[in-house]
């Protein structure tokens, strides 16, 4: 068994926090390239170029590449022969706070949906461990900004709705977000589970490497259909028409119950940040 | 980008009347910024008959929560918010004299019909550009609600801001017509 004490994790969440806001992954940066490649609206290709010196700029100058610096999202996978000395969660919020604090981040967290005050640290993070084999500590971290958020949806299909209600309700979904999620957007999609399992299936599928196909054949070929669905709404870089609607679809599937077909379309802005450290 | 038209705040509707869905503008002066919280106060003092914190005629009103900004930078990264969350408040700023707004999406009809009655205009910037947006402003002041953070109302001093129209008074639709030039199927 393998000992860490949580507030050894303090630092690497601070670091991860500050470094996923300035810096955007290789990932994106190379589908913004390709996106340039093959965007015929004159608007489309000025909204990319304007991205690409973004992202530049940011980086350079240490500065958020978005001012909507997320939700501070966590995907945590904890070996099962290591022990974490101390709450994980508190290491994990304390770091939220000093990030945000330090790194000049925007909190835009309110204590209560309705009453809707400002929490003025970004806590408290959302925070996912999943238990895995080994003595390792991997976090992910993926903040998540509002306005792609509010576009995301989700539906309790019928069996018989099969692959062509799944098709039709993400197209539909990425339809009506239109321009508001900041296209190009990444589409993550979790089919399968439970009500909730989708939706956090939906949101894991973003976290894989932008055009990072499933390993699951059958998925791939969904995702590669979504794609040139997609594509064919005219949408483009911030709705203001083209050809690059969406980066990437990207699947998720769960097991099921047999009256069961939940389908969760979680969108991601082009500032698809995310960042992991192992421990 | 080349042909892009220069434009000076405060704004007269006769400024506003030469605009065109699609066209790419370059603002500079003085713009206000104000999101979901600051528009619901700016709204109840209307109702009450009171006077707002800042004059709304001829002027811009850009929808954007700022980053934190660094020492010795006037303002951290400021790219525009959703819009739609301010389409229940917009007419009414509208109809007291606002002549634009900067954001990003789709407005609502009744927003379009206020553009169109009042001669007023909606520019969208590029959402998520907020680093390089940032280093377009100048000087950031507190106006008013220093209370909601973020959200509070700055008047922001701007030296070519690039948006393109995206409503002009003619109830024209920058979203519309770009998707249906590149729709297939």
């Amino acid at each position: 068994m393998r000992i860490i004490k949580a507030c050894d994790i303090t630092p690497k969440v601070k670091e991860l926090c500050t470094s996923a806001n300035f810096e955007l992954g290789e990932d994106m940066l190379d589908a913004f390239k390709k996106g340039l490649e093959r965007e015929e609206s004159p608007a489309g290709r000025a909204v990319i170029e304007q991205l690409i010196e973004n992202a530049r700029i940011a980086k350079e100058e240490r500065v958020p590449m978005c001012q909507d610096t997320g939700f501070a999202v966590f995907f945590v996978e904890m070996g099962r022969d290591l022990h974490v000395d101390g709450d994980i969660y508190d290491a994990i919020n304390e770091g939220v706070r000093q990030g945000y604090e330090e790194g000049f981040l925007r909190k835009s967290i309110v204590s209560h949906p309705l009453s809707r005050v400002n929490t003025k640290d970004n806590t408290p993070a959302i925070i996912y461990i999943d238990l895995v084999p080994g003595d390792k500590l991997k976090i992910i971290f993926a903040p998540k900004g509002g306005g792609s958020e509010n576009m995301s949806s989700l539906k309790m299909l019928k069996p018989s709705d099969g692959i062509e209600g799944v098709k039709k309700f993400v197209v539909e979904s990425v339809e009506k977000a239109g321009p508001n999620p900041c296209p190009p957007i990444i589409v993550g999609v979790g089919i399968g589970g439970t009500f909730e399992k989708s939706a956090w299936l939906a949101k894991k599928a973003l976290l894989r490497h932008v055009g990072e196909k499933s390993a699951k054949p059958e998925d791939a070929a969904l995702e590669e259909e979504l794609e040139s669905l997609i594509g064919d709404l005219g949408i483009g870089p911030m709705g203001f028409g083209g050809r690059v609607t969406a980066f990437a679809v990207q699947v998720e599937t769960h097991p099921c119950h047999i009256a069961s077909l939940p389908v969760a379309v979680n969108i991601q802005c082009h500032a698809a940040r995310h960042k992991e450290v192992l421990i | 980008m080349v042909d892009m038209k220069k434009l000076t705040t405060p704004l007269t509707s006769a400024d506003v009347e030469t605009l065109k869905v699609g066209d790419k503008v370059s603002i500079t002066g003085v713009i206000y910024t104000g999101r979901d919280a600051a528009h619901k106060r700016l709204v109840e003092l209307l109702d009450a008959g009171k006077e707002l914190p800042f004059d709304p005629k001829g002027q811009i009103i850009y929808y954007v929560g700022p980053a934190p900004a660094k020492p010795g930078s006037p303002i951290g990264s400021a790219g525009p918010t959703t819009s739609y969350r301010m389409d229940a408040y917009a007419p009414r700023l509208i109809a007291v004299g606002l002549k634009g707004m900067i954001g990003k999406g789709s407005r609502n009809k009744e927003v379009v019909d206020a553009m169109m009655s009042h001669k007023a205009v909606y520019f969208a910037a590029v959402g998520g550009a907020a680093a390089l947006i940032a280093k377009r402003i100048k000087s950031k002041e507190l106006v008013a609600y220093e209370d909601l953070g973020a959200e509070a109302i700055f008047r922001l001093e701007v030296e070519d801001f690039p948006v393109i129209v995206a409503n002009d008074v003619t109830g024209e639709d920058l979203y519309k017509k770009g998707v249906e030039a590149y729709k297939r199927g």
